[in-house]
């Protein structure tokens, strides 16, 4: 398509043109496996066992940010979290509602980088819809997808399953997301910024199943960064979490941003991580393992499940001193993801 | 980075810790227990980030002081700029304002019902703001310790040079200095020795203490925002403690000055003179505030448009008065954390980021040294 070419309401309208928006932007990508003639929904082969299904919504802004674009994120956020309930993604939904006026070389490269995140995580876009809505009721873009993963069954993910001692791992450095976004959306035209981690965690999920039964939990630090989900972990739980600020994984560049701009980066999301509990006696197989593949290369011990301080997360910090890590409060940074 | 992280290294960290406890130990050999006022709010929230209340004595105490501009002012303040609002002018202010309870309600609540009021991250662009709206009235909510005080002062040059006549500021200008006076003099409250701003004292300069330390007969020492420079002031105050000395120390001379910064003080001077002002929680002190001189009352909105500035009225319950003057720990008031909280704050120091109350709130553990939640 050409540079310059843009949507127009009629690509929603039903008619040729929405014909002709569906021939090459989507059946051109996606045409070839349950989506081929373009039935009103995917028929597709039940695996044994149990499923995991799971849906959520993009509407990052911009749509194109340092290290990926709001294609990336959609694939990566449902695999991940069918990945995080201990599944391994097969099928992808993929709805699309588009803004009057945003070019159709935007909207190509949104769906490049679909099809490659989708083929990159071995799932299937099975099915799908597209919208148009007038000038100044969306803003571009915005994506849904839904997932179908076949669940693990050496997985029994459970928050109950936390003990004292326990390892709270994740496969690299936080916050590069948030603040990658943050830093293009603000214009702030940082040199060498941040940079989004935006990228699928089930390979690492998999890695890891024959350890099923010492993996008490996971989940990904997307909105609220890893406070959040810490929080969630230890509210009203009968244990505490305890991390050292000197074990943070962070990359230099997000660090510097979030020291000048006065973010605390475990408040800020990530979409390539996952937060994974375990049994302590199992934390160095599964680094091991984790250090040797490419998304697990930066991985690291961030903290201890401890008895003391029950429902509590708290850091030692640099000076040695212990302080309370809270969740986010207010509008840290919407729309993200 | 690399320079920042030189003084949060956790080496020279833990050897400042060991000296405080010996220090500590030697001070409760002789039955004494210090009280340090940490005045500056960004000193608060950094004591809070690095957990440094949980590493000292049992014996040594860091209170809070009135070091947050967000939380002195009055709320009599917030009632005039509501009014200014309900007269048709864009009440331009910082993010923090919007949220500070007025004696009956506050900028949020005006917003919502169509009073325009706008949140501006400098204070240029609320000049800009009036440059753009030639035909509103742009006034803008000018409060602040000497470190915000002389930017404004540039902002009203500014505004002189380019001849924009819809633009005024709001003034609630308070200094540091004469406060630590008034809060020495109150019988209510125990204070030993000030840890003395980072950034006021860069404008103010280290000799603006002096008096201070002589009349009051206590340390005051001055020291940056990291770690390392928190824990090197602590221990040099302590050093004074335990020789019975009370001087002026700075011990952040990689940016404060004996003189301070003269280019500032001239231009504050120029512009501003000192006045009378209220204080949430410290009543009117005197000579401690600074409004705009005669000669630039056109850029006075209190002049312009013929506003009192009352005292107003606090929340009832609402203890930030006490807790301002280091009278009270928020765990102490009984709306903290649970009537009283970020999302729904009854007073000032919940509000600003550099609160008391959002400092305990936020990093507080439920210990001896810390601020209780729930």
């Amino acid at each position: 398509m050409s540079g310059d070419k843009l949507i127009q309401l009629a690509h929603g309208g039903g008619g040729w043109l929405t014909r002709e928006l569906i021939e090459s932007e989507i059946v051109a990508r996606f045409g070839n496996g349950p989506l081929r003639g373009l039935p009103d929904g995917a028929t597709l082969p039940s695996p044994r066992g149990q499923l995991v299904f799971t849906t959520d919504s993009f509407v990052v802004q911009p749509l194109e940010f340092p290290g990926g674009n709001i294609g990336h994120l959609a694939v990566h956020g449902t695999v991940n979290d069918i990945a995080v309930c201990g599944g391994v993604p097969l099928w992808l939904s993929l709805a699309l509602i588009i803004e009057e006026g945003l070019p159709f070389a935007v909207l190509a490269r949104v769906l490049d980088s679909v099809r490659s995140a989708a083929d990159a995580c071995g799932v299937t876009v099975a099915t799908g819809d597209t919208k148009v809505v007038a000038r100044g009721q969306g803003d571009g873009l915005y994506v849904n997808t839904a997932g179908i993963g076949q669940a693990l069954p050496e997985f029994a993910l459970s928050r109950e399953r936390i003990r004292e001692g326990d390892c709270v791992l994740v496969n690299g450095p936080l916050a590069d997301h948030g603040l990658a976004v943050l830093a293009a959306r603000q214009n702030i035209g940082f040199v060498n910024g941040p940079q989004s981690d935006t990228a699928p965690i089930h390979r690492l999920v998999l890695s890891v199943r024959d350890l099923g039964a010492s993996v008490r939990f996971m989940r990904d630090p997307t909105r609220g960064g890893a406070a959040a989900v810490l929080n969630e972990i230890v509210g009203g739980a009968g244990f505490g979490i305890l991390m050292r600020e000197r074990d943070l994984p962070l990359n230099p560049a997000t660090r510097a941003v979030s020291e000048m701009l006065g973010i605390d980066p475990l408040h800020v999301a990530s979409e390539g991580r996952v937060i994974l509990i375990c049994a302590a006696g199992a934390a160095p197989e599964i680094l091991r393992r984790w250090h040797a593949m490419p998304e697990g290369a930066g991985a690291a011990c961030l903290g201890v499940v401890t008895r003391d301080n029950t429902g509590r997360v708290v850091l030692e910090t640099l000076a040695g001193g212990r302080r309370l890590v809270d969740v986010p409060r207010g509008e840290l940074l919407p729309r993200i993801c | 980075m690399k320079y920042i992280d030189g003084f949060r290294n956790p080496e020279a960290a833990a050897q400042f810790v060991r000296q405080i406890v010996a220090q500590g130990r030697a001070l409760d050999e002789q039955g004494r227990r210090v009280h340090v006022m940490e005045v500056c709010g960004s000193h608060t929230m950094a004591i809070g980030r690095y957990g440094i209340r949980s590493l000292l004595p049992g014996n040594v105490e860091l209170i809070s002081g009135p070091g947050c501009p967000v939380c002195v002012t009055a709320p009599g303040y917030i009632d005039a700029a509501l009014a200014l609002a309900g007269r048709g002018a864009i009440v331009a202010t910082f993010g923090d304002m919007v949220r500070v309870p007025g004696s009956d309600s506050d900028l949020t609540a005006c917003r919502s019902q169509g009073g325009d009021v706008r949140v501006c991250y400098s204070p240029g662009a609320a000049l800009e703001l009036a440059r753009r709206q030639p035909d509103r009235d742009v006034v803008f909510l000018a409060i602040g310790f000497e470190t915000t005080i002389a930017p404004m002062a540039c902002l009203v040059e500014e505004a002189q040079r380019q001849g924009v006549k819809n633009f005024s500021l709001l003034t609630a200008f308070k200094r540091v200095p004469p406060a630590l006076r008034a809060l020495l003099s109150d019988p209510e409250i125990r204070i030993d020795a000030f840890l003395c701003p980072a950034h006021v004292s860069a404008i103010i300069g280290t000799l603006a203490y002096d008096p201070i330390a002589a009349d009051g007969r206590v340390p005051c020492v001055i020291a940056g925002f990291e770690p390392l420079d928190i824990l090197y002031g602590v221990h040099g105050i302590l050093a004074q403690v335990l020789n019975r000395q009370a001087k002026v120390e700075n011990l952040y001379a990689r940016v404060v000055r004996p003189e301070g910064n003269p280019k500032a003080q001239a231009m504050i001077a120029r512009f501003l003179e000192p006045v009378d002002a209220a204080w949430r929680g410290l009543g009117v002190i005197p000579a401690s505030g600074l409004a705009l001189r005669s000669e630039y009352a056109m850029f006075d909105a209190a002049k312009k448009f013929g506003i009192a500035v009352c005292p107003g009225r606090q929340q009832a319950g609402c203890r930030c008065g006490e807790v301002i003057k280091g009278k009270i720990r928020p765990s102490a008031c009984a709306l903290f954390a649970k009537v009283c909280t970020p999302e729904n704050p009854v007073g000032p120091c919940m509000v600003s980021a550099e609160g008391t109350c959002a400092a305990y709130f936020k990093y507080g553990l439920p210990d001896k040294t810390q601020g209780e939640k729930k």
